[in-house]
């Protein structure tokens, strides 16, 4: 493919608001969905993630700020809306560091077998949901 | 080889894309080890995680090279996803250009002051 005069299929019968809500998606198009949101996630909150690695090591009384906007709040947001977006982020970086393995797996393995792709794919959300709520009951206090 | 000049040059997409995809992944494997470097050391610290343990864990030289490669390596890594996820659903050629300039101006920002924290220690 060489030039973009090739044309390519294109289906536009397909509608996002009532076709796709309906169609069942296999456990690896999940997987590669929430690939991209968790990415797009962490994208777009990276200025948060830099300024919890900013005020978590710059120095002692930063740390303490660092600690205090989980347990008393930022600001006018509370501690517990802080926890939550930590914990999304924890979400995605587990998930898309999973999936991101996975990928790599199947490309130096060339495991792509029907079969492969539906069990890691399982896998990979077991993982990921599993450990988020295990670093989640953490990150609340449950243990 | 795509035609790079004239009435039918291409000037969307990512026409080189063998090197962004290796790029992906090879960036991606540096941040998985760095990941299991730092969960190890804060995993094999015993008690409460203090300031002086985790500032510790970033303080030597070694650290803070490989930290350093892995924002790049981030950077890298996330460009070439969030231009993929703006190709794939924005056709709008003017409107995608805005968003990719808007990509870049918000990592290399991110990258400046994350390479600021980290050389400051």
């Amino acid at each position: 493919m060489t030039q973009l005069a090739k044309k390519r299929p294109e289906f536009r019968n397909i509608n996002a608001l009532t076709d796709l809500p309906s169609y069942r998606l296999p456990a690896a198009g999940i997987v590669s969905i929430l690939h991209r949101i968790s990415g797009l996630l962490m994208f777009l909150l990276l200025p948060f993630i830099i300024w919890m690695f900013d005020t978590s090591i710059s120095s002692e009384i930063s740390f303490a700020k660092f600690s205090a906007a989980f347990n008393v709040g930022l600001g006018f947001v509370p501690g517990v809306l802080v926890k939550l977006v930590a914990l999304a982020l924890i979400w995605a970086y587990l998930h898309h560091m999973i999936a991101g393995i996975r990928h790599v797996y199947m490309d130096v393995c060339h495991a792509v077998t029907k079969e492969f792709g539906k069990s890691s794919a399982v896998a990979t959300l077991v993982l990921s949901l599993g450990l988020t709520a295990a670093l989640g009951a953490k990150l609340f206090g449950l243990y | 080889m795509s035609v790079n000049y004239g009435s039918k040059r291409v000037v969307v997409g990512a026409h080189y894309g063998l090197r962004d995809w290796l790029a992906q992944r090879i960036t991606g494997v540096l941040m998985v080890l760095f990941t299991l470097a730092v969960l190890g050391q804060v995993l094999l610290t015993s008690g409460d995680i203090s300031y002086d343990k985790w500032a510790g864990i970033f303080s030597t030289q070694f650290m803070k090279a490989l930290t350093f490669s892995v924002f790049i390596a981030l950077a890298i890594h996330v460009w070439v996803g969030v231009r993929d996820i703006w190709m794939d659903y924005v056709k709008a050629v003017g409107l995608r250009l805005v968003l990719q300039v808007f990509t870049l101006v918000w990592l290399v920002s991110c990258l400046g002051w994350a390479i600021q924290v980290l050389w400051r220690l």
